[in-house]
This record gives C-alpha cells, structure tokens and sequence, in this order.
C-alpha cells in the first residue's frame, strides 16, 4: 500500500473517463443548441419521483379488487392502465400476463433492456445486464431460485422475451387472506420485481410478523 | 446482426447481482447520460432502432465490459456522428466548433411531460390481410443479417405456434436503416422449451416471443 494520505478533490482531479465523457457530450450538446440542461432536469426528476412501480401496483390492485377492471385489463391493457393516466414512452403497447395455479409469468429482453416504464419505472440493473438476459430464457427456474422464489416442479414457466414495442405486465396471484382489502392495502403488497415475474406478491401474514 | 447484444442461452456470465433498494442512477454522470440520450432522440434525428443498432454494433468486448448507461452514451457518440451532427473533433474537445445542423424539434422542460406521454407508438395502419392466422404452426427463419433484426439466434429456425396476433407494426430491420418504417404484422408466438433448447430443456419452460412476419413461414 502507497501512502496516499491527502484529501482528494472530487469534484474536479478524479473524475473518470466517463464521467469527462458525460460532461463533454452534454456541453457540446448545449452549445450546439440540440438540447436544452432544464429539459434533462425534468427527464430525470420525472423517472425519479413520478413513473415508477407504484404506478403497477396500482394496476395491479385494482386488478385484483375489481373484476370488471381485471377483464379490461386483460382485453386491453395499454387502454385500461391509461385509466390512471399511465400511459406514453415504453408503455404505447401494454399486455398484462396473469399468474394462476398452473402458470407463471415472467418477462426478459433478451436483445437489449425493453421494459414497461410507464408502471414500473427504469429497470433495474440486473434487468439489463447479461447474467439475466442470457438466463431467463433458458433456465428460468434456476433464475427464480437466485431470487428466493421456488416454484413447484408441475408449474409451467412461460417467459416472454420484449422482442417488439409490446411491453409486459405480470399480474400476480393474489395472496391469501386480503380477502376485503382496499386496494390502497392490496398495492403495498405488490413488488416490482413481482411485475416482472422475478417474485411474487408479498404474504401479507409473513409481513405482519416482520413488523 | 450477431452482436453481443443477442445474449438469450449465451452461457457463463455468472450469478445475477441483486442489489436491495437499488437507486435509478448509481452516479450523477448516469442521470445526465440517460437524459441526453432521451433529449437527443426527442429531435427526431434517429428512430429508436437506429438507436438500438448503434449500441448493439459496439464490438463485442466493448459492449461486453461496458456499463448499461456507458453503452448508451458510447451509442449516442456513434449516432451524432453518424447523422454529422457533430464533428470527431468537437466530441473530443466537448466544445463546439461549427454550426450546428438543423433537427426537428428541442425538447423543453415544459414538453417533457407531455411528450412522455405521448410516447412512440409503434402501431400502424393495416394494408394488407395478415399472413398467419391464430393456431398456424411456423417455422421461424434460419438467418444471419449482418444488419439490424429483432430475431434472436436461439429462437432462429425453430417452429412454434402463432397466438396473437398484435397487428401492424414499424418493421425494425428496415427502419433501423434509413429504409423506411415497411410496416408488417406482429405476432406473439409460442415455442416450446424442448423446441428451442432441446431435450434437456425444462419441460414446462414455454417461450413468447414477438415476431414480425418476415422472420416466420408455415411449417
């Protein structure tokens, strides 16, 4: 070990390449009058704070509280999700994909990172990275155990890789015992990676024992 | 084209990495990539398969051992030059050294929500009858282009089943290439693990995969 021990200025002597890269492009840019920096502000303050998966859950809820809304979600989801006023980038062709008892769900992109924003958000990391792309297809199962999800063996496993503009949504199976709830309740339980098919909704008898 | 990009059934990229509460954006240098990429594509400059294009011709080991938003950034490099919107020079110096060339709209703030929401649709009128009717069974085609395409190798010369039919969509392969949108149908079709992976193949495993009608014929 070398004893650096000063203070490094990080605003300025370290920044990595890309990060001189990022800045150089974004000055070019400004300069050149392609772009506008408050436009990227509210880009990124909107993928921050507005569209994200509680926008899913939400569909996902009311799917499962609301029969007459569960059947126009499965007839037309882009038109039943745009009843909340979810609806544009990365959302323009949804389908919804409901769990049973026989099927589960779950959705990839094996070519590059397609994923529906408009109820989940940006997709994670290993959404877009190739441990799960090259994977999901071929051993789903093998990937669900990495996520602490063990489905039995009878179940069949149908995988939807995002070749299109059509964008997935996984309804999941409704736990037991919400029987009743509101839907505001029945969204706390609907994790992002349970739209995915990467999980399942959250057993609302283990949460209580949790808190 | 065989890019890196094709990675469904490649092998040994290890475990997937779980991270709990994971944030939007690992860096500050993040966010402003992913918004150039967005504000850029928004002055119509490029579709989003050209886009697409772009990153998936990274070579190999580049794309491979790039992070998701240095991809995107390495893609929007290419694509500025591409379209001579600026110089090698001026990404180079990060400053501008000529005239910029003319784009079809500057995404504002104020545009930004209602442009979201307005989307891409991808969807186009129909001129033709539809080739392949729900329950068909087909064959998907063996084929390598070397340019864009939107079917994966390992679901190429596989037979499956047509299941729904989406309607008619911008054809990627030529819309990634200044060969205009060539509308076609979009199917979701159904294969079977074992026909894809062979006989080792979990037996429930079954595979949707969109797909245009080029890619398919009757079996």
């Amino acid at each position: 070990m070398s004893g650096h021990d000063h203070s490094h200025d990080h605003d300025h002597s370290e920044l990595s390449d890309i990060e001189l890269r990022v800045r150089a492009l974004e000055t070019l840019l400004t300069e050149k009058g392609y772009i506008d920096p408050p436009a990227l502000d509210e880009l990124i303050e909107t993928y921050e704070t507005k569209i994200g998966p509680k926008n899913g859950a939400r569909v996902v809820a009311r799917a499962w509280a609301d029969p007459d809304y569960r059947d126009r979600l499965m007839k037309d989801a882009t038109a039943a999700i745009a009843e909340f006023g979810f609806t544009g980038r990365q959302g323009e062709h949804m389908v919804a994909v409901e769990n049973d008892e026989t099927t589960h769900n779950m959705v990839v992109c094996t070519l590059c990172s397609c994923y529906p924003w408009t109820v989940l958000g940006l997709p994670p990391v290993w959404y877009k990275s190739p441990p799960y792309r090259s994977r999901a297809v071929r051993d789903p199962r093998g990937v669900l155990d990495e996520f602490g999800v063990h489905l039995p063996e009878e179940k069949e496993i149908r995988v939807w890789d995002s070749t299109a503009e059509v964008r997935y949504l996984v309804i999941p199976e409704r736990p037991h015992g919400t029987h009743g709830w509101s839907e505001d309740r029945l969204a706390e339980l609907v994790t992002r990676d349970s739209m995915i098919g990467t999980g399942l909704a959250l057993d609302p008898a283990k949460r209580e024992t949790a808190a | 084209m065989n890019g890196a990009q094709d990675l469904g059934g490649q092998m040994g990229f290890g475990p997937i990495e779980l991270e709990d509460n994971e944030p939007n954006f690992h860096a500050a240098w993040e966010e402003r990539a992913f918004a150039l990429t967005l504000a850029m594509g928004a002055t119509g400059s490029w579709t989003i398969d050209t886009s697409r294009f772009a990153r998936e011709s990274l070579p190999p080991a580049d794309y491979l051992s790039s992070s998701y938003y240095e991809i995107w950034t390495k893609g929007l490099e290419k694509l500025l030059l591409d379209k001579e919107l600026v110089t090698a020079e001026e990404l180079k110096q990060g400053k501008a050294l000529g005239p910029a060339k003319p784009v079809a709209r500057v995404l504002t703030a104020e545009t930004v929500a209602p442009v979201l929401a307005k989307g891409g649709p991808a969807d186009r009128e129909q001129e033709q009858p539809a080739r392949f009717r729900v329950g068909d069974r087909v064959r998907t085609k063996r084929m390598h282009p070397e340019t864009h395409t939107r079917l994966p190798r390992y679901a190429r010369d596989a037979e499956g089943v047509i299941e729904v039919i989406h309607g008619v969509h911008v054809f990627p392969d030529s819309n990634a290439h200044g060969k205009g949108e060539q509308p076609t149908w979009l199917y979701s079709v159904a294969f079977k693990g074992t026909d894809i992976w062979g006989e080792d193949s979990d037996p429930k495993l079954t595979l949707r995969i969109d797909l245009w009608e080029p890619y398919l014929d009757i079996a």
